[in-house]
C-alpha cells in the first residue's frame, strides 16, 4: 500500500526546516494565539496537541467569524510541515472531450454529441500538445458516450511514448467508474491497465460535494458516489497509484455538508493512504447559476484553512489560483495552503465555466504570486518530487 | 534560536502595548512593516478596529471621481493622466461642464464629488471658488470634496495669495473637506525621486496643516509599491500621526498600491505590489494610525477581492462608488462597482453595510 504521508517527506528528503516567522510560531506556543472568539481556544489547544478535530470542531471552525483565527491556526500547521515553502508544477491540462452522457447542473462545460461547441480531440493533437518543459500532464474529460476504453489507454500509451518524461496524472474516479459503467471495466483491471500504458497519479475531481441530497438536487446521481469514488481511490492506492481530492463549494451545499465531505476524505486516507493533496474547488457561477454569486475569497480562505486542520493526514492543501484567482490564492498560503497547482497551458473546463483568471499563467507570474506572500517557491513534479527551490 | 526569541518578544511587546492602548515606537512599526507574521498583525489591527467601532458595520460613500482638467506642469514619474500645456489630448472643462459632470453624478445618488485635476497655471482662483459655489448652491445634497493639496497650492501661486488664504476663500464658497490626494509617500527622498516638482513633504503636510486648523476635515493617502523602503513609509505614517496630534482632521487613512502602466516609472518598476503587501500596510497604519478614526479599503485599486480580505485587516470602510474616475484608467485600471454589489460584497466578508456621508455621518444601514 502506498502511504504519501510517509513518502512525500521521505522522497525529497526534506528535513522540516524551521525559519524566521515559523520559528517565531514555534515559540508562540501554548496561549500565545489569542482569539477574537474564545471558543476557538479549545480547538487551537486540540492542534497543538496534535490531536484530531471531530465534527463540531470543523463546525465551529466553519461558522465563526474569527477568520483569521482559524487561519492563524491553519497556518501554524502548515508552517510546522513545510516551513515557508509553497509548491508549483509546470503543467499541461489536456481535456479529451467535452462530451459528456451526464448532465451535472453545476457544470458549464459539457456538450452533447453533436451540441455546437462539442469538439473531441484526436490522439495526434493530444500528444501535440504537450510541449517541452512541462512535467506533469493532467487529462480529464466528459464522459463520452461512445470513447471505448481502448481509447483511453491509447492516449495514455502515446502520450507516455512521445514524453516519457513526462509524468501523466488522468481520469478522475468518476471517469474510471464510468469505464464500469459504459464497458463493465472493473475500476482494478482500469487503473492496472492504464497504469501499464503510463499513467502516474490520478486527479482529485469528480468527488463534488459527498451528500446524496445534493447528488438529486444537481443531478449527478448518474456519477460515481462517496462511496465508490473512496473505493476507486482506495483500489489507486493499493496499486501504488497516489491521487488527490476535490471538493466543489460555494453553490448551494451546507457547511455540514462541507465538514462531513471533509471527514469523508480523511476517513479515507486514514484507511488507503494514498492521497497526496486537497483541493478545494469554488463553483463558478458562470453560466449555470446555482447561485447568483461567487463564494467570496473570505470563504475561499476558511475553507482552505478548515481543510489544512480537518485533513490532518493530508501531506499538502492546495490554493488552486484558477478558481480562487490570483490575489486570493496568494493570500490563500497564509491560510494554510502549500501549493498553488501550475502554469496550467489550458483550463478549458473552469474557463468555460466562467472563471475569470487568465489561462496560462507564466512561470514568473506564479513565480510572484508565491513571493508575494513572503513564501519559498519550490517547483515539484507530479508526486511532489522537488525540481527546484527558488530561494 | 536567539533570532526567533527576539521576534516572538518583539510580538509580545506589540502586542502588549496594543493591548494597554500605547502608541506604538518606529522600532515597532519597523517590525510590524518587515518581519511580522502577516495574520497575527492582522488579527492584532482586526481588535483596534473592533475597539475603536464595537459594530461589525463596514461603511461605503456614494460618489464620482471627475476631474476639470489634465494639464499639469509637475511631470510626476507616477502619473499616466497629466498632458503637457498644448498636448493634443489636453483638456480643460469650462465651470458648466465641470458642474454637468456634478449634476450626472447627483442624480445617481452621489453625496461626495471628488473633484481633481492637473495643476494648469492658466486657471484663475476664481475658477475653482465658482466651483465650489454653485456646486453647494445647486446641488446642496453633494458635499464637494475638491482639489488636493498641490492644487490648493497651484491656486495660491496663481492668485499670490498665501495656502492659508486660498483655504480662507474656499472656505467662505463654501468648502468643508479636502481629499487627501498627493501624499504619495511623505519622504523628502522619494519625492524628489518620484514627483520633484511637487515640494517636499511639507508641501502637502502645510495644506492639510492650515486645513485643519480652520476647521477642514481631510483623508490621509499613501501611495505605495515604487521606490519606498519601509523607513520612508514610516515617514510618512510619523508625519500622519504627528499632525493628527494637532487639530484631528484627518477622516481616514486611505492607502492604494502604484499602478506602473504607462507612466515614467513603469521602465523601472513593471508590476503592481500584490495584495499581501497591501494587507500588511493596512494593518500596520491600523495599528500605528491610533489617532486616525478609519481605515479604508480601496477595492478600487487593489480588486474586490482583495478589498473583502481587507475588511478583515483592519479596514473599516469600502471607499466610493466611483462613478467616474480617470486617472487609474490612464494607468489601463480600470473597475467598476454599484452600490448594489458593494451591499452584497461587504455582507459576504461578514460585515453590515451602511452608506456614510464625505465625513462619516451614517446614512443608512442596509
Amino acid at each position: 500500500m502506498l502511504d504519501t504521508r510517509k513518502a512525500a517527506s521521505l522522497e525529497s528528503g526534506r528535513p522540516l526546516r524551521r525559519v524566521g516567522a515559523d520559528a517565531d510560531r514555534d515559540d508562540l506556543g501554548g496561549t500565545a494565539l489569542r482569539f477574537s472568539d474564545a471558543r476557538l481556544e479549545r480547538i487551537w489547544a486540540k492542534v497543538q496537541a496534535g490531536e484530531r478535530l471531530d465534527r463540531d470542531d470543523g463546525l465551529l471552525l466553519f461558522e465563526t467569524p474569527d477568520l483569521l483565527g482559524v487561519g492563524r491556526m491553519a497556518d501554524w500547521v502548515k508552517s510546522r510541515r513545510e516551513g515557508d515553502r509553497v509548491y508549483f508544477v509546470i503543467n499541461r491540462h489536456i481535456t479529451p472531450t467535452n462530451v459528456c452522457v451526464l448532465s451535472c447542473a453545476f457544470c458549464g462545460f459539457a456538450r452533447r454529441k453533436g451540441e455546437p461547441g462539442a469538439y473531441e480531440h484526436t490522439i495526434e493533437e493530444m500528444v501535440a500538445m504537450v510541449r517541452d518543459g512541462v512535467r506533469e500532464v493532467h487529462i480529464v474529460g466528459g464522459h463520452h458516450p461512445d470513447w471505448p476504453f481502448e481509447y483511453y489507454e491509447r492516449m495514455i500509451q502515446a502520450i507516455h511514448a512521445a514524453h516519457p518524461q513526462v509524468q501523466i496524472k488522468a481520469f478522475t474516479a468518476a471517469e474510471i467508474d464510468y469505464f464500469w459503467r459504459r464497458w463493465r471495466i472493473e475500476p482494478r483491471e482500469a487503473l492496472t491497465r492504464l497504469k501499464a500504458a503510463g499513467l502516474q497519479s490520478m486527479p482529485g475531481g469528480g468527488a463534488e460535494i459527498f451528500s446524496p441530497r445534493l447528488a438529486r438536487l444537481l443531478r449527478y446521481t448518474g456519477k460515481a458516489d462517496a462511496d465508490r469514488w473512496c473505493e476507486i481511490h482506495g483500489i489507486a492506492h493499493a496499486l501504488g497509484i497516489p491521487t488527490n481530492a476535490t471538493m466543489l463549494y460555494g453553490h448551494v451545499e451546507t457547511l455540514a455538508e462541507r465538514v462531513d465531505h471533509l471527514l469523508r476524505l480523511r476517513a479515507q486516507q486514514d484507511a488507503s493512504g494514498g492521497f497526496l493533496t486537497f483541493i478545494p474547488l469554488a463553483y463558478q457561477v458562470g453560466a449555470t447559476r446555482l447561485v447568483e454569486r461567487p463564494a467570496p475569497p473570505t470563504d475561499s480562505l476558511r475553507t482552505i484553512a478548515v481543510s489544512r486542520l480537518l485533513l490532518d493526514n493530508f501531506p499538502h492543501v492546495e490554493a488552486y489560483w484558477v478558481t480562487l484567482g490570483e490575489d486570493t490564492a496568494s493570500v490563500a498560503l497564509h491560510f494554510g495552503a502549500d501549493d498553488v497547482n501550475g502554469t496550467l497551458e489550458d483550463e478549458r473546463i473552469q474557463h468555460l465555466s466562467g472563471a475569470d483568471t487568465p489561462a496560462g499563467l507564466a512561470r514568473e507570474q506564479l513565480l510572484r504570486m508565491i513571493r508575494d506572500a513572503g513564501k519559498v517557491p519550490v517547483e515539484r513534479d507530479a508526486l511532489y518530487n522537488v525540481v527546484r527551490v527558488y530561494d | 534560536m536567539g533570532g526567533a526569541a527576539v521576534e516572538s518578544a518583539t510580538l509580545a511587546a506589540v502586542r502588549e502595548r496594543v493591548e494597554a492602548g500605547q502608541r506604538l515606537g518606529r522600532a515597532e512599526g519597523r517590525w510590524l512593516l518587515t518581519e511580522a507574521p502577516l495574520l497575527e498583525i492582522g488579527a492584532l489591527a482586526q481588535r483596534v478596529r473592533f475597539r475603536r467601532l464595537p459594530e461589525p458595520v463596514v461603511t461605503f460613500v456614494v460618489d464620482s471621481n471627475p476631474n476639470y482638467t489634465n494639464v499639469c506642469v509637475t511631470d510626476c514619474q507616477f502619473c499616466a493622466f497629466y498632458r503637457k500645456p498644448g498636448h493634443p489630448e489636453a483638456y480643460t472643462l469650462s465651470v458648466e461642464e465641470v458642474l454637468a459632470r456634478v449634476e450626472a453624478a447627483a442624480a445617481r445618488g452621489a453625496t461626495t464629488v471628488l473633484l481633481q485635476g492637473g495643476h494648469n497655471p492658466e486657471l484663475p482662483l476664481d475658477y475653482y471658488l465658482t466651483l465650489v459655489r454653485e456646486t453647494r448652491r445647486r446641488f446642496p445634497q453633494v458635499t464637494p470634496h475638491f482639489f488636493t493639496a498641490s492644487e490648493i497650492r497651484t491656486m495660491a501661486e496663481v492668485s499670490g495669495l498665501s495656502v492659508g488664504e486660498v483655504l480662507d476663500r474656499l472656505w467662505e464658497a463654501g468648502q468643508r473637506t479636502l481629499p487627501g490626494g498627493g501624499a504619495e509617500i511623505l519622504s523628502a527622498r522619494v519625492r524628489r525621486r518620484i514627483s520633484p516638482k511637487k515640494g517636499g513633504p511639507e508641501a502637502w503636510l502645510e495644506v492639510h496643516r492650515e486645513a485643519h486648523r480652520r476647521g477642514f476635515r481631510s483623508t490621509a493617502t499613501m501611495m505605495y509599491g515604487h521606490v519606498e523602503t519601509p523607513e520612508d513609509v514610516l515617514d510618512h505614517l510619523d508625519a500622519i500621526r504627528e499632525l493628527q496630534d494637532l487639530y484631528g482632521g484627518f477622516t481616514a487613512f486611505v492607502p492604494w498600491s502604484f499602478k506602473p502602466a504607462h507612466t515614467r516609472l513603469e521602465k523601472w518598476i513593471k508590476q503592481p505590489s500584490g495584495p499581501n503587501a497591501y494587507l500588511r500596510i493596512l494593518a500596520v497604519a491600523r495599528l500605528y494610525l491610533d489617532n486616525v478614526p478609519h481605515v479604508q479599503a480601496s477595492w478600487f485599486s487593489e480588486g474586490k477581492r482583495t478589498g473583502q480580505i481587507a475588511l478583515h485587516f483592519g479596514a473599516d470602510d469600502w471607499g466610493g462608488t466611483l462613478f467616474e474616475e480617470n486617472v487609474h484608467r490612464a494607468a489601463d485600471f480600470v473597475n467598476r462597482i454599484t452600490v448594489e454589489e458593494i451591499v452584497a460584497l461587504i455582507r459576504e466578508a461578514g460585515f453590515t453595510p451602511a452608506q456614510r456621508t464625505t465625513t462619516y455621518e451614517i446614512l443608512r444601514v442596509f
